[in-house]
């Protein structure tokens, strides 16, 4: 059985079904963190007058900032990867795939540094709304990044890329569509920071 | 998928447990949900059972109670949550999306599969897990969720049970969005040529609004579901205020947050959910009138614009679930508002259903029965909801009987009289064989008179102030004094709407084996399900490539030779 559409676009919606899927997926996800980022809202503006500022300034800016970069770094490099392989140059494909990997690797690292340097200083969930979605908003992000880190990770791997040999095409798909979804999560990221961090 | 894959043989495991063929997911969701809805519908007859007959022992299953066989307070409130979750969660949604989704819309727009057959399968799969762990809860040292269906902190911080319900509902939520995203790529991409959007059946509209409703409304549960489990595991306090006293102390947790916070995430589902249980109940509807009158429903185009305005305004109404709770009364006034809008296009389509009898050579077989009661049954859901929707009215009718029976009137002799059109209408294209008439008759009438019987007298109930979730059912109460006379009623009409599905199970059973053999079309019906052969070729559908050349519903056109024109012929 062939699902049509799988690889080659459909005329009249100009795309293909891992495409479609990923955007209507995309939207649901803009929900999930939407409706916590209400969550944040309502809670910012019951909370006591100055509550939110001081515990945000509890946080590692440059820390941070730093994890901005490397994470927005990420996304360039992830773009790479796809040109690479529209280029028919595997190689390439490999080092940008690898290189996005890293920048995973080392946004985690970072993340494990300030969540073990706030415990350390008695801070957890408990000490304070802010402190608590803080630790729920990071953490779920920290959790996307895990996922798409093993998606990404398999389609590194001999036992994913395998497909490039046989179908290049639809191997160039998969990886524009865990692009897609990897700027997703850089996107959330871009909106965390200011609002934990700066405000 | 490898193209090469119809040409081995499967092993039993892949063809009948692990398949990702749409045909045994969506048969594997029907059967599972059918189950739960027969369960949640047990859990209930044991509620109704101390309502009529409060403290004396449970007959049957009472040994499963513990010693005295008298069920308990504690219990009490837990089969009150579960039946809640189980029928919506784990029964309608599954049964109406999962099942009938997955079995007919890639059938009706003449696709071969599901746009993502293996996240179809994972779909399913997710959901079972979800159902495990939800009737695992009932045997934990802590006992099943008891904090009502919504979940209402501050209660269900410190109720016992409540942690596996929300990692229950974490499953239940991921399959339902693999699902939804998988019907909405599959309509949007696989329609087969020549079936343009306006020639799309009303259950494939109905079934794509609903995906959308479910793709977009079920995230904040699921972050309303993360925070609730943060307050209950981490012990922060998104929605525990300052000060708050439980059990005569005051509470240790930093405070400062908001019990509206999780009321506001639970609803902006739970409104479009409702939506959701009913949308795919009116395509049903829609399929079987329009087959049974043998004439084209009236008004197929403004149903349609209907569902979709149906499922736009759904995400700004859900406040007015709220009324009582003091968020004031600028916000009651919009939602107040909205609730009058998503009325009318409600009214749209039961209006359309009813003036497409019109005329009509009614066929009244098993299927048609249930969809023609379907029409009243929802009427009277939708109508009494309205004084729930104005604010005023609300403040008296608010949490009282009054509510449950209205939304009962929409769910279960609404959308579950729709459901089980479905399957008198669809099982002769699942099996091949056609169920029995005369057994379809006594599940009929029977479950029609007796769902009446439960849900009439709650309105009376209700009307009277008597209070939901009370375990004695208003005894204490003066006010309710004058209708408790109604709960022996209630409960025996239960008892024997659950007698009334023995027919329906028993004609299931017989009519796989020794029904009435059918041919690819036994309703002479037009749309392009009943080109396939019966039961559709697995992995495939059809036979061959499937052409559209018209509409969905051309029936009795003059001048053609029979009285109906399937859309695949030319």
């Amino acid at each position: 059985m062939q699902i049509p559409y799988t690889i080659e676009e459909r005329p009249e919606t100009g795309l293909n079904n891992s495409k479609l899927g990923i955007w209507v997926f995309l939207a649901s996800e803009v929900m999930l963190f939407g409706g916590l980022f209400s969550a944040y809202v309502f809670l910012r503006l019951a909370a006591p007058e100055g509550d939110f500022a001081y515990w945000g300034s509890k946080l590692n800016v440059p820390l941070a900032t730093l994890n901005t970069l490397v994470l927005i770094s990420s996304s360039v490099t992830v773009i790479m990867s796809w040109a690479s392989l529209k280029l028919k140059d595997f190689e390439k494909y490999k080092l940008y795939m690898g290189l996005t990997l890293l920048c995973a690797t080392i946004f985690l690292v970072i993340k494990y540094f300030e969540y073990t340097s706030k415990f350390h200083h008695g801070y957890y969930p408990s000490s304070s709304n802010f402190m608590a979605i803080y630790f729920t908003l990071t953490g779920l992000h920290g959790l996307h990044i895990i996922g798409g880190m093993i998606v990404m990770t398999y389609f590194w791997l001999p036992a994913g890329n395998k497909l490039w040999h046989t179908d290049p095409e639809h191997f160039t798909n998969r990886i524009e569509i865990a692009g897609l979804y990897w700027h997703f999560v850089d996107l959330v990221w871009i909106f965390l920071f200011p609002i934990l961090y700066l405000l | 998928m490898s193209s090469d894959q119809h040409h081995h043989e499967e092993s039993f495991i892949q063809k009948y447990i692990f398949s990702v063929d749409h045909k045994t997911i969506g048969l594997q969701y029907g059967i599972t949900s059918l189950l739960f809805l027969l369960f949640g519908f047990g859990l209930m007859m044991v509620m109704r059972w101390q309502l009529a007959y409060p403290e004396t022992p449970v007959p049957i299953v009472g040994w499963l109670l513990g010693e005295t066989g008298i069920l308990l307070p504690e219990i009490y409130n837990s089969l009150g949550a579960m039946h809640g979750t189980i029928m919506i969660f784990l029964g309608v949604v599954p049964l109406a999306v999962g099942a009938f989704g997955n079995y007919m819309v890639p059938l009706q727009i003449g696709a071969p599969d599901m746009a993502f057959p293996r996240l179809n399968a994972a779909s399913y799969w997710s959901y079972f897990i979800g159902g495990v762990i939800m009737l695992s809860s009932f045997f934990m040292p802590e006992g099943a969720a008891r904090s009502g269906w919504t979940s209402y902190p501050p209660l269900s911080i410190f109720e016992s049970g409540q942690t596996i319900w929300l990692i229950g509902m974490v499953f239940l939520i991921t399959s339902s969005l693999l699902g939804s995203m998988n019907i909405i790529v599959t309509i949007v991409q696989l329609r087969a040529p020549g079936l343009s959007w306006w020639r799309l059946p009303l259950f494939v509209w109905t079934q794509f609004v609903t995906s959308f409703l479910l793709v977009l409304a079920f995230p904040p549960l699921e972050a309303a579901a993360i925070l609730q489990l943060m307050d209950r595991v981490a012990h922060t306090s998104f929605f525990l205020p300052s000060g708050l006293v439980y059990a005569g102390a005051t509470v240790d947790v930093a405070g400062s947050g908001s019990p509206l916070l999780w009321q506001h995430l639970f609803w902006f589902l739970a409104h479009p959910e409702v939506y959701v249980l009913i949308l795919p109940a009116m395509g049903i509807v829609g399929e079987v009138l329009a087959n049974n009158t043998r004439k084209p429903l009236w008004g197929y185009s403004s149903m349609v614009y209907a569902s979709v305005f149906l499922g736009f305004m759904s995400f700004i109404v859900w406040a007015h679930h709220m009324f009582l709770t003091g968020m004031g009364t600028a916000m009651s006034a919009f939602f107040q508002t909205t609730t009058m809008i998503i009325s009318i296009p409600s009214v749209v389509i039961l209006t359309s259903f009813f003036i497409s009898l019109w005329g009509g050579r009614i066929r009244f077989n098993t299927p048609m029965l249930f969809a023609l009661s379907f029409l009243p049954m929802f009427g009277i859901g939708g109508l009494t909801g309205l004084p729930l929707g104005i604010g005023a009215s609300d403040i008296h009718l608010h949490d009282t009987y009054y509510v449950i029976g209205h939304f009962h009137y929409v769910v279960a002799p609404g959308t579950i009289f729709a459901l089980f059109a479905g399957i008198y209408y669809w099982f002769p294209k699942i099996t091949g064989r056609k169920m029995s008439e005369a057994l379809g008759k006594l599940h009929f009438w029977p479950s029609l008179i007796f769902m009446n019987g439960i849900f009439m007298p709650m309105f009376i109930q209700g009307l009277a102030g008597v209070s939901r979730r009370m375990y004695d059912g208003g005894e204490i109460y003066a006010h309710a004094q004058d209708v408790l006379q109604w709960n022996e009623f209630m409960s025996i009409s239960a008892f024997l709407l659950g007698a009334a599905q023995v027919p329906f199970i028993i004609n299931i059973l017989i009519s796989i084996f020794n029904g009435e053999k059918a041919d690819r079309n036994p309703w002479q019906a037009t749309t392009i399900e009943w080109s396939a052969p019966s039961p559709p070729v697995p992995h495939l559908n059809f036979e061959g490539d499937v052409e559209v050349y018209r509409g969905p519903y051309e029936y009795s056109v003059p001048d053609a030779e029979t009285d109906f024109l399937p859309q695949t012929e030319k």
